[in-house]
Protein backbone atom coordinates (compact mmCIF):
# COMPACT_ATOMS: atom_id res chain seq x y z
CA UNK A 1 0.00 0.00 0.00
CA UNK A 2 1.54 3.31 -0.89
CA UNK A 3 0.95 6.13 1.53
CA UNK A 4 1.50 9.67 0.40
CA UNK A 5 3.32 12.56 2.05
CA UNK A 6 3.50 15.85 0.14
CA UNK A 7 5.80 18.34 1.01
CA UNK A 8 6.29 22.50 -0.53
CA UNK A 9 8.71 24.99 0.90
CA UNK A 10 7.46 28.53 1.26
CA UNK A 11 8.85 31.55 2.62
CA UNK A 12 7.34 34.21 5.00
CA UNK A 13 8.72 36.91 7.08
CA UNK A 14 9.20 37.63 11.17
CA UNK A 15 8.23 40.83 12.19
CA UNK A 16 12.26 42.26 12.01
CA UNK A 17 11.88 41.09 8.09
CA UNK A 18 13.78 38.19 8.92
CA UNK A 19 13.25 34.78 6.10
CA UNK A 20 11.27 32.22 7.40
CA UNK A 21 11.09 28.97 5.28
CA UNK A 22 7.87 26.86 6.29
CA UNK A 23 7.89 23.01 5.58
CA UNK A 24 4.23 22.49 4.81
CA UNK A 25 3.63 18.90 4.96
CA UNK A 26 0.12 17.08 3.71
CA UNK A 27 -0.55 13.53 4.09
CA UNK A 28 1.44 11.01 6.23
CA UNK A 29 4.50 11.17 7.75
CA UNK A 30 5.72 7.68 8.46
CA UNK A 31 8.78 5.43 8.05
CA UNK A 32 8.14 6.02 4.02
CA UNK A 33 8.39 9.90 3.99
CA UNK A 34 11.79 10.04 4.83
CA UNK A 35 12.54 11.90 1.05
CA UNK A 36 10.00 13.97 1.58
CA UNK A 37 10.91 15.23 5.17
CA UNK A 38 14.75 14.93 5.67
CA UNK A 39 15.33 15.03 1.63
CA UNK A 40 13.41 18.33 1.92
CA UNK A 41 14.99 19.71 4.72
CA UNK A 42 18.59 18.53 3.33
CA UNK A 43 17.76 20.22 -0.08
CA UNK A 44 17.92 23.26 1.63
CA UNK A 45 21.00 25.83 1.68
CA UNK A 46 22.47 25.77 5.29
CA UNK A 47 23.32 28.98 5.28
CA UNK A 48 20.13 30.70 3.50
CA UNK A 49 17.27 28.92 6.06
CA UNK A 50 17.99 29.75 10.07
CA UNK A 51 14.74 29.86 11.11
CA UNK A 52 12.70 26.88 10.26
CA UNK A 53 9.01 26.18 10.66
CA UNK A 54 7.13 23.05 10.22
CA UNK A 55 3.40 22.87 9.34
CA UNK A 56 1.29 19.71 10.14
CA UNK A 57 -1.84 21.35 9.48
CA UNK A 58 -3.30 19.27 6.55
CA UNK A 59 -1.25 15.73 7.92
CA UNK A 60 -3.62 13.36 8.03
CA UNK A 61 -1.55 10.19 9.95
CA UNK A 62 1.36 10.61 11.66
CA UNK A 63 3.19 7.62 13.99
CA UNK A 64 6.32 7.02 15.35
CA UNK A 65 8.63 6.07 12.95
CA UNK A 66 7.31 9.99 11.20
CA UNK A 67 7.94 11.48 14.76
CA UNK A 68 11.08 9.79 14.73
CA UNK A 69 12.15 11.71 11.32
CA UNK A 70 11.19 14.75 12.74
CA UNK A 71 13.51 14.18 15.99
CA UNK A 72 16.13 13.62 12.67
CA UNK A 73 15.40 16.56 10.86
CA UNK A 74 15.51 18.80 14.37
CA UNK A 75 19.04 16.99 15.19
CA UNK A 76 20.53 18.27 11.93
CA UNK A 77 19.18 21.50 12.08
CA UNK A 78 21.03 21.85 15.17
CA UNK A 79 24.10 20.58 14.39
CA UNK A 80 23.41 23.59 11.52
CA UNK A 81 22.75 26.30 13.98
CA UNK A 82 19.17 26.56 11.97
CA UNK A 83 16.44 27.33 14.85
CA UNK A 84 12.94 24.88 13.61
CA UNK A 85 9.64 25.19 15.02
CA UNK A 86 6.33 23.35 14.75
CA UNK A 87 2.89 24.61 14.69
CA UNK A 88 -0.72 22.75 13.54
CA UNK A 89 -0.38 19.94 15.00
CA UNK A 90 -3.93 18.28 16.63
CA UNK A 91 -4.11 18.44 20.61
CA UNK A 92 -3.80 14.92 20.67
CA UNK A 93 0.35 14.86 18.81
CA UNK A 94 0.97 18.21 20.77
CA UNK A 95 0.47 15.88 23.42
CA UNK A 96 2.40 12.83 22.04
CA UNK A 97 5.44 15.10 20.86
CA UNK A 98 5.73 16.73 24.50
CA UNK A 99 5.79 12.80 25.86
CA UNK A 100 8.55 12.06 24.28
CA UNK A 101 10.34 14.59 25.18
CA UNK A 102 10.53 16.61 21.86
CA UNK A 103 9.60 20.33 23.55
CA UNK A 104 13.03 20.23 25.24
CA UNK A 105 14.33 20.90 21.92
CA UNK A 106 11.79 22.97 19.74
CA UNK A 107 8.89 24.78 20.87
CA UNK A 108 4.65 23.66 19.65
CA UNK A 109 2.52 26.11 18.14
CA UNK A 110 -0.82 26.72 17.43
CA UNK A 111 -0.99 28.54 14.09
CA UNK A 112 1.69 29.82 11.79
CA UNK A 113 0.96 33.30 13.45
CA UNK A 114 2.32 32.69 16.89
CA UNK A 115 5.11 30.47 15.29
CA UNK A 116 6.48 33.08 13.06
CA UNK A 117 6.34 35.42 16.00
CA UNK A 118 8.84 33.25 18.07
CA UNK A 119 11.30 34.20 15.64
CA UNK A 120 11.09 37.76 16.31
CA UNK B 1 -24.10 1.51 23.32
CA UNK B 2 -25.53 -0.84 25.82
CA UNK B 3 -23.74 -4.08 25.82
CA UNK B 4 -25.86 -7.17 27.61
CA UNK B 5 -22.43 -9.33 26.94
CA UNK B 6 -18.80 -8.78 25.53
CA UNK B 7 -19.00 -8.37 21.75
CA UNK B 8 -16.11 -8.98 19.44
CA UNK B 9 -14.66 -7.62 16.25
CA UNK B 10 -11.81 -9.42 14.09
CA UNK B 11 -9.94 -7.97 11.38
CA UNK B 12 -7.39 -9.63 9.38
CA UNK B 13 -4.50 -7.48 7.85
CA UNK B 14 -1.69 -7.86 5.18
CA UNK B 15 1.86 -7.78 6.90
CA UNK B 16 2.39 -4.50 4.80
CA UNK B 17 2.33 -0.38 5.97
CA UNK B 18 -0.59 1.15 5.44
CA UNK B 19 -2.83 -1.44 6.36
CA UNK B 20 -2.49 -0.52 10.57
CA UNK B 21 -5.21 2.36 9.01
CA UNK B 22 -7.58 -0.33 8.80
CA UNK B 23 -7.09 -1.47 12.32
CA UNK B 24 -7.03 2.24 13.59
CA UNK B 25 -10.49 3.27 11.46
CA UNK B 26 -12.17 0.04 13.03
CA UNK B 27 -11.29 0.61 16.57
CA UNK B 28 -11.90 4.15 16.74
CA UNK B 29 -15.56 3.13 15.13
CA UNK B 30 -15.96 0.70 18.08
CA UNK B 31 -15.08 3.04 20.61
CA UNK B 32 -17.65 5.35 19.65
CA UNK B 33 -20.29 3.13 19.39
CA UNK B 34 -19.12 2.35 22.94
CA UNK B 35 -19.07 6.20 23.90
CA UNK B 36 -15.13 7.00 24.25
CA UNK B 37 -14.59 10.58 24.26
CA UNK B 38 -12.54 11.64 21.15
CA UNK B 39 -9.19 12.16 23.21
CA UNK B 40 -9.30 8.43 24.42
CA UNK B 41 -10.22 7.58 20.51
CA UNK B 42 -6.99 9.57 19.38
CA UNK B 43 -5.13 7.55 22.10
CA UNK B 44 -6.53 4.30 21.07
CA UNK B 45 -5.83 5.16 17.28
CA UNK B 46 -2.28 5.77 17.77
CA UNK B 47 -2.01 2.67 20.12
CA UNK B 48 -3.04 0.17 17.73
CA UNK B 49 -1.13 1.54 14.41
CA UNK B 50 2.12 1.12 16.73
CA UNK B 51 1.08 -2.26 17.93
CA UNK B 52 0.15 -3.41 14.26
CA UNK B 53 3.13 -2.07 13.06
CA UNK B 54 5.48 -3.25 15.39
CA UNK B 55 3.61 -6.99 14.61
CA UNK B 56 4.26 -6.35 11.08
CA UNK B 57 7.66 -5.41 11.14
CA UNK B 58 8.94 -7.47 14.05
CA UNK B 59 6.69 -10.03 13.90
CA UNK B 60 5.69 -11.28 10.21
CA UNK B 61 8.95 -9.16 8.89
CA UNK B 62 6.60 -7.48 6.46
CA UNK B 63 6.47 -10.99 4.60
CA UNK B 64 3.17 -11.04 2.24
CA UNK B 65 2.18 -14.22 3.28
CA UNK B 66 1.80 -13.63 6.68
CA UNK B 67 -1.20 -11.67 8.12
CA UNK B 68 -1.47 -9.88 11.75
CA UNK B 69 -4.67 -10.52 13.62
CA UNK B 70 -7.08 -7.91 15.47
CA UNK B 71 -9.26 -8.76 17.88
CA UNK B 72 -11.11 -6.02 19.67
CA UNK B 73 -13.54 -7.02 22.19
CA UNK B 74 -16.02 -4.26 23.54
CA UNK B 75 -16.83 -4.81 27.08
CA UNK B 76 -19.20 -2.40 29.04
CA UNK B 77 -16.51 -0.71 30.63
CA UNK B 78 -13.26 -1.18 28.45
CA UNK B 79 -11.95 -2.14 24.70
CA UNK B 80 -9.87 -4.91 24.88
CA UNK B 81 -7.72 -5.14 22.09
CA UNK B 82 -5.43 -8.21 20.86
CA UNK B 83 -2.72 -7.85 17.96
CA UNK B 84 -1.31 -11.16 16.90
CA UNK B 85 1.37 -12.21 14.92
CA UNK B 86 3.48 -15.13 13.47
CA UNK B 87 6.83 -13.95 15.42
CA UNK B 88 8.03 -15.60 18.17
CA UNK B 89 7.51 -12.76 20.06
CA UNK B 90 10.46 -10.31 22.60
CA UNK B 91 12.75 -11.84 24.80
CA UNK B 92 11.78 -10.23 28.67
CA UNK B 93 8.83 -8.93 26.74
CA UNK B 94 7.47 -6.28 29.54
CA UNK B 95 3.93 -7.31 31.03
CA UNK B 96 1.26 -5.42 32.43
CA UNK B 97 3.39 -4.30 35.67
CA UNK B 98 6.52 -3.57 33.90
CA UNK B 99 6.86 0.26 32.88
CA UNK B 100 8.21 1.35 30.05
CA UNK B 101 10.82 3.70 30.09
CA UNK B 102 10.48 7.53 28.45
CA UNK B 103 12.68 7.98 25.45
CA UNK B 104 15.78 9.35 25.99
CA UNK B 105 15.40 12.50 23.80
CA UNK B 106 18.73 13.73 24.98
CA UNK B 107 20.86 10.70 23.29
CA UNK B 108 18.12 10.82 20.28
CA UNK B 109 19.29 14.25 19.81
CA UNK B 110 22.87 13.89 19.94
CA UNK B 111 22.69 10.86 17.81
CA UNK B 112 23.68 8.68 20.64
CA UNK B 113 20.68 6.07 20.12
CA UNK B 114 18.25 5.69 16.85
CA UNK B 115 15.78 8.49 17.01
CA UNK B 116 13.33 5.16 16.18
CA UNK B 117 12.12 3.06 19.22
CA UNK B 118 8.94 5.00 20.37
CA UNK B 119 6.49 2.66 19.67
CA UNK B 120 6.14 0.53 23.12
CA UNK B 121 6.66 3.35 25.25
CA UNK B 122 3.65 5.35 23.22
CA UNK B 123 1.18 2.18 23.17
CA UNK B 124 1.96 1.45 27.17
CA UNK B 125 1.60 5.44 27.76
CA UNK B 126 -1.33 6.10 25.65
CA UNK B 127 -3.87 2.91 27.15
CA UNK B 128 -4.71 1.76 30.67
CA UNK B 129 -2.93 -1.89 30.54
CA UNK B 130 -0.28 -3.15 27.61
CA UNK B 131 1.06 -6.82 27.86
CA UNK B 132 3.44 -8.40 25.26
CA UNK B 133 2.44 -12.08 25.45
CA UNK B 134 4.80 -14.83 23.57
CA UNK B 135 2.86 -18.04 22.50
CA UNK B 136 -0.33 -17.06 21.22
CA UNK B 137 -3.83 -19.59 20.25
CA UNK B 138 -2.59 -19.90 16.87
CA UNK B 139 1.26 -19.41 17.36
CA UNK B 140 3.55 -16.43 17.19
CA UNK B 141 2.81 -13.70 20.03
CA UNK B 142 0.86 -11.18 20.67
CA UNK B 143 0.31 -7.44 22.47
CA UNK B 144 -2.94 -7.17 24.45
CA UNK B 145 -4.01 -3.71 25.39
CA UNK B 146 -6.77 -2.70 27.23
CA UNK B 147 -8.43 1.03 27.29
CA UNK B 148 -11.11 1.72 29.47
CA UNK B 149 -13.80 4.05 29.35
CA UNK B 150 -13.08 5.59 32.50
CA UNK B 151 -9.24 6.47 32.47
CA UNK B 152 -7.19 5.33 34.73
CA UNK B 153 -4.96 7.87 36.77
Amino acid sequence: MQTDTRVAVDQTTNSAGGAVTVLRFAGDISSTSRDAVLGTYQGLAKDAHKRILLDFTKVDYLNSSGIALVIQLLLEAGRNEQRVQLFGLTPHFRKVFTMVGITKYTELFDDEGAAVASFD
Amino acid sequence: MLMTKAESVEVKLPSVLGFEKVAMGTAASAARLMGFPEDRVEDLKTAIAEACINAMEHGNHFNDDLRIAVTLTLRDDALEVLVADKGPGMKNAPDSRTQIAPPDIDKKMHGEEPARGLGMFLIQALTDEAEWVVGGPEGGSYVRLVIRLKKEN
